[in-house]
């Protein structure tokens, strides 16, 4: 079970967080013209890295905060953790 | 009755308690602090099972968790457990234990022809034997391999033990208290970290309980002692015996399962059973020992051929003799140990040592003691059928290769030593790769992967002098490491015996013209001519052998089998060990009881049971419950000897006639706050939210980005910047979650919080004719006429003095209210409603006639909203703007969503307007078409319409508008019906709306 540094609440586990996928997808603006195909893309299209992730968790069993976490998806490690909209690096 | 293999004074046994135990329906019996295993030992019981393959006899190999034979059926307390390793269960008062994998007995087995006929059974016998022709599978092999095969029988019964489960951190947790474990948790935890010491025996010590050494001037029992107690005493460390640390997982969580009333006749009433414990570690020592490994060699599964450890455990712990004419097989100094420990006791045995010329201290002393050595000598074969009556010994060539002067000595067990294998599954499961040391011919951990290290022989170190130095030193570094104190406490002195290399040799040569099997896997069957046959065969990798031959896969993972299986395999390979790899471990390292992994998890404890303040209402009045996500509903309140479908009927038909009250009170509720409230909701459902006044509710439709509809409800503007969001009580928490999820990443410039209020209010929905005559009486002061309080109006009044919110939304498409309370007053609220009603026949309703109610107005719910429709397809295309940008709206233009024969709702009556038409039915042009029929759609709802007293249904089907007239037909495979029928708008029952508006 992995340890999940939630940047409000601290070092809890896994069981507390729900999965929320890709953090690197950005949803195009509303009133945006864009293609079918970004569209598409940002709808259905996801990789998936083997290796370095950068995901989204919901801290649903604790702050309800969505936090971003940097994970490698062969080994589990956990690299660093992010508040919503805190900047990458 | 005398025991007769039972020494005097020797042990650790109380002798002073008495215990009688059945064995296959017999009474036997031992003392407090035996196992099944050493307490039939003692009565000389050497046959307990029947191999798995070939149903040969099998006897006692081990006396721990190694143990691939000893595999017994427990009855305890009216419980059945099957797959209990009698070397590891102790006995109590009253235990009934029997055979498995034998039928009918275990001395007179069926099962044992196979063993006659085992050129029919070699490797990858399921995969040839049982291949063809398909129709024997069933009826032949199956029912065979069935009535022969298994370890025991699980009970078809609901388990009423308690398991628990228990979620704990520790600094530093030790797996295993041998010296190694003691030593590193007392120089750790006087380092002041906290510590847990997990020991899977009763008793603390491992190997010290049986080696004969000197610690400090301690024996190693009364080192252990001391150790142990002071360990007790620290308020810093944990302390458990008969808990196995079985699995280690991601980031360092480590799972141990206590066996806390195993032992016990009866649980105790406030323990449980067992106890699974989820272990976060800072750091783990691995000290869980070695295995001794077998020899191969003739027969050599047969009872009464065992691990040397083994005898000399159940001599020094037990005080019982495995046999009393030993033949001692080695190829080592630990077989020496064990002899000596038997001429301590009396018993006269014969070493057969595979080195030619080895000197040692230990060697010497069994010289002194006058114990026959017979060097460069194997046993060739086990001779006797349930025991070992002889074997046939041989000398062996320098060169290993060539047998000379075979004889026959008579023997009552053979006790075999073929060196050391540390046990490194639970570093192997952490991740970490193992190196092959050939010094000791086996693997141990390489670098650490996770936060782990591996000390004592588990780590390939065999000398105790070496184990507690390290062993203290690593405790102290890694506590340094979490504590930062420098607490050093001094290593003992040690005193052991020196002993000397081991030989590498393992697998004793066929004489010429035998064919014995010589078993690698004792509890899988594999011998060492089916690992050859599946090499010949032209399997190469490990894994592939492995799962050909079933080699290391039954429940004791092959711990006395996999490293003899590899080195089978490189020495015909001509490779070394190292190169053809070691297959892969995995949790758990013994079995553990489904029951202990589920815990208290069961039943009606699985889920959480939520339940509204009106609960003990509805139980008094009869109601029927229904689960709804985790909530309970009442379906229907039961008077007289109506069922379901009556007392629906007849509610449904009350609210339509009168009025009634509807708990609803599970409904999600969400407010949702700030100065960008409106412009959020907006953004949020299809239609248009910015003009919504104060003291107006609006329905609501929401979508994933993909275009399917995600929930529907109520949206109420109750000030300003205040809404309060309703959701359906199935999409509560992931409505929560969504919008969550779009304030905090995708629009965080947005001014808005939401919270989940589902909790805080207790909801009455009134619905009916009756209803504004009865909130007039419930609020005399509030103005509800349709102007005052008007579709879709919202007010705040006080309900004989609890404040209340009136919503005047509608779900039955009824004259219908909403009131919400707080919680605490729902009772209240409830009790006034009926008191006040019964002058207007108010009667309560449950979910059934809230279904009923829907269905005939065409409102969809969860069985139309079903993941797969969009709004068009649900009648819903008026809620959608045209104008605004919403969540999931560019999806909608997807082709497959504006396409002509999309499914869509509509309405359903059989023709003969009495069949009732099973929901999820098929609806087809021609019920005779060639299969498979195309189909249209299908029935999402079905209710008996009360306004009109005939069956309707809901369904969505191809271009659905468009059907509408047509007659089609209803199939329903399931419940072999085929009902005409004809199409009809959604809308059956006031389909202008004026109920609601009135
Ligand atoms: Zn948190």
């Amino acid at each position: 079970m992995l340890y999940i540094n939630c940047p409000h609440c601290g070092l809890r586990s896994q069981n507390e967080f729900a999965y929320g996928g890709d953090a690197t997808v950005k949803r195009p603006e509303l009133n945006k013209e864009i293609s079918d195909q970004e569209w598409d893309n940002f709808v259905y299209l996801r990789k998936s890295p083997r290796g370095k992730h950068l995901e989204l968790w919901h801290h649903i069993s604790g702050c309800r905060q969505w936090i971003k976490v940097e994970r490698d998806t062969s080994t589990h490690e956990i690299f660093k953790t992010y508040k919503a909209n805190e900047a990458i690096e | 009755m005398p025991q007769d293999f039972r020494l005097d004074n020797v042990g650790m046994v109380n002798r002073e308690k008495k215990i009688s135990f059945k064995f296959n329906g017999k009474k036997y019996f031992g003392f407090e602090g035996d196992t099944i295993a050493s307490a039939l030992i003692a009565n000389g019981v050497h046959l307990v099972g029947r191999s798995f393959k070939y149903h040969r006899p099998r006897g006692f190999f081990g006396v721990g968790v190694d143990e691939p034979y000893a595999i017994l059926q427990l009855d305890r307390n009216n419980e059945r457990d099957p797959n209990i390793r009698a070397t590891e269960q102790e006995i109590f008062e009253g235990l009934e234990v029997k055979s498995v994998n034998c039928w009918p007995s275990v001395n007179f087995d069926i099962g044992a022809i196979n063993n006659f006929l085992k050129m029919f059974f070699p490797a990858g016998f399921y995969y040839k034997t049982f291949m063809w022709p398909p129709s024997f599978w069933y009826k032949i092999y199956e029912p065979f391999i069935r009535m022969a095969a298994g370890f025991g029988e699980a009970s078809i019964k609901h388990d009423k033990e308690r398991y628990e489960h228990k979620y704990e951190y520790c600094d530093l947790l030790i797996t295993g208290s041998g010296p190694s474990g003691l030593a590193s948790a007392y120089a750790a935890a006087k380092n002041g970290a906290r510590v847990i010491l997990a020991e899977d025996k009763p008793r603390f010590g491992g190997s010290l309980l049986t080696s004969d050494v000197n610690i400090g001037n301690q024996t190693g029992v009364e080192w252990t002692e001391k150790i142990i107690a002071e360990l007790k005493s620290m308020p810093n460390v944990t302390v458990k015996n008969r808990s196995q640390v079985f699995g280690y997982y991601d980031h360092n969580m480590l799972v141990m399962s206590e066996r806390i009333s195993d032992h016990l006749p009866k649980t105790q009433k406030y323990l449980p059973k067992q106890r699974l414990w989820y272990i976060r570690a800072n750091e783990v020592l691995i000290s869980s020992g070695s295995i001794e490994r077998p020899l191969v060699f003739g027969n050599n599964d047969t009872p009464g051929v065992m691990l040397s450890s083994a005898a000399k455990e159940y001599m020094k712990v037990y005080g019982v003799l495995v046999g009393k004419k030993p033949l001692i097989f080695t190829n080592n100094d630990s077989g020496y140990e064990t002899a000596i420990e038997f001429k301590k006791n009396g018993v006269n045995p014969i070493i057969l040592d595979t080195r030619s010329n080895p000197s040692s201290d230990i060697i010497t002393e069994a010289k002194n003691l006058n114990i026959e050595i017979k060097f460069s000598h194997v046993v060739v074969a086990a001779k006797g059928y349930k025991k070992v009556k002889s074997a046939d010994i041989a000398k062996i060539s320098d060169d290993k290769k060539e047998l000379f002067n075979i004889e026959n000595i008579e023997c009552d067990c053979i006790c075999v030593s073929g060196f050391w294998t540390p046990s490194i599954h639970l570093a192997s499961q952490s991740g970490n790769k193992s190196k092959f040391n050939e010094k000791i011919d086996a693997f141990v951990p390489d670098k650490s992967k996770q936060q782990e290290n591996t000390i004592g022989s588990a780590n390939g170190i065999f000398t105790l002098e070496e184990t507690i130095k390290d062993a203290f030193d690593k405790g102290f570094d890694v506590s340094n490491k979490i504590t930062e104190k420098n607490n050093k406490v001094s290593v003992p002195t040690v005193v052991e015996k020196k002993s000397t290399d081991h030989d590498k040799f393992w697998c004793v040569p066929l004489p010429k013209g035998k064919s014995y099997k010589r078993f690698l896997d004792f509890q899988n069957d594999v011998a060492v001519s089916d690992i050859e046959l599946a090499l010949r065969e032209g399997f190469r990798s490990i894994e592939h052998v492995k799962r050909y031959t079933t080699l290391g896969m039954a429940t004791d993972q092959g711990k006395t089998s996999n490293l003899n299986g590899l080195q089978l395999v490189s020495d015909i390979e001509n490779k070394v060990v190292p190169q053809v790899g070691h297959t892969t471990f995995r949790p758990p390292y013994t079995p553990v009881s489904i029951g202990a992994i589920v815990g208290r998890e069961v039943g009606k404890h699985s889920k959480p049971t939520r339940k509204s303040p009106m609960h003990s209402w509805h139980e008094k009045n009869n109601a029927v419950f229904v689960d709804a996500g985790v909530w309970l509903r009442p379906r229907y309140y039961k008077q007289g000897n109506e069922g379901l479908f009556e007392a629906s009927k007849r509610e449904a038909k009350n609210v339509r006639q009168n009025v009634g009250v509807c708990d609803v009170t599970t409904l999600g509720k969400i407010d949702v706050k700030g100065p960008d409230a409106a412009e959020f909701l907006n953004r949020v459902y299809t239609n248009a939210w910015l003009k919504l006044p104060v003291g107006k509710a609006r329905y609501g439709v929401m979508l994933r980005e993909d275009g399917i509809v995600m929930d529907d409800g109520t949206t109420t503007r109750i000030s300003e910047n205040h809404y309060h969001m309703t959701t359906t009580t199935a999409q509560a928490a992931n409505v929560l979650s969504h919008l969550e999820y779009y304030l905090q990443l995708v629009w965080p410039e947005l001014n808005v919080n939401v919270v989940s209020t589902t909790e805080q209010w207790a909801g009455a929905a009134i619905a009916g004719p009756n209803s504004r005559k009865l909130l007039m009486k419930l609020f005399p002061n509030l103005d509800v006429s349709n102007e005052g309080l008007p579709f879709m109006g919202y007010k705040e009044a006080d309900l004989f003095g609890v404040p209340a919110k009136i919503y005047r939304i509608s779900f039955s498409g009824e004259l219908a209210y909403e009131i919400n309370v707080e919680s605490d007053s729902g009772y209240f609220m409830w009790e006034k409603i009926m008191e006040v009603g019964k002058e207007f026949q108010i009667q309560p309703y449950g979910t059934e006639a809230l279904s009923t109610l829907r269905i005939e107005m065409g409102h969809v719910a969860g069985s139309e909203l079903d993941g797969r429709t969009i709004p068009y397809d649900a009648s819903l295309e008026g809620l959608v703007s045209k104008k605004k940008d919403f969540i999931g709206k560019r999806s909608l233009n997807r082709s497959a969503f504006t396409s002509t024969d999309r499914e869509k709702l509509v309405g359903v009556v059989p023709i003969d307007k009495t069949t009732s038409i099973p929901e999820g039915s098929y609806i087809v042009k021609d019920p005779k078409a060639k299969l498979p029929n195309p189909k249209l759609g299908h029935v999402s709802a079905s209710c008996w319409s009360v306004e009109y007293d005939n069956p309707f249904s809901l369904a969505i089907i191809k271009d659905g508008k468009n059907m509408i007239g047509q007659k089609l037909f209803a199939m329903s495979p399931l419940k072999n019906k085929t009902i005409p029928v004809e199409i009809v708008s959604s809308h059956y029952v006031d389909p202008e709306g004026k109920r609601v508006r009135s």
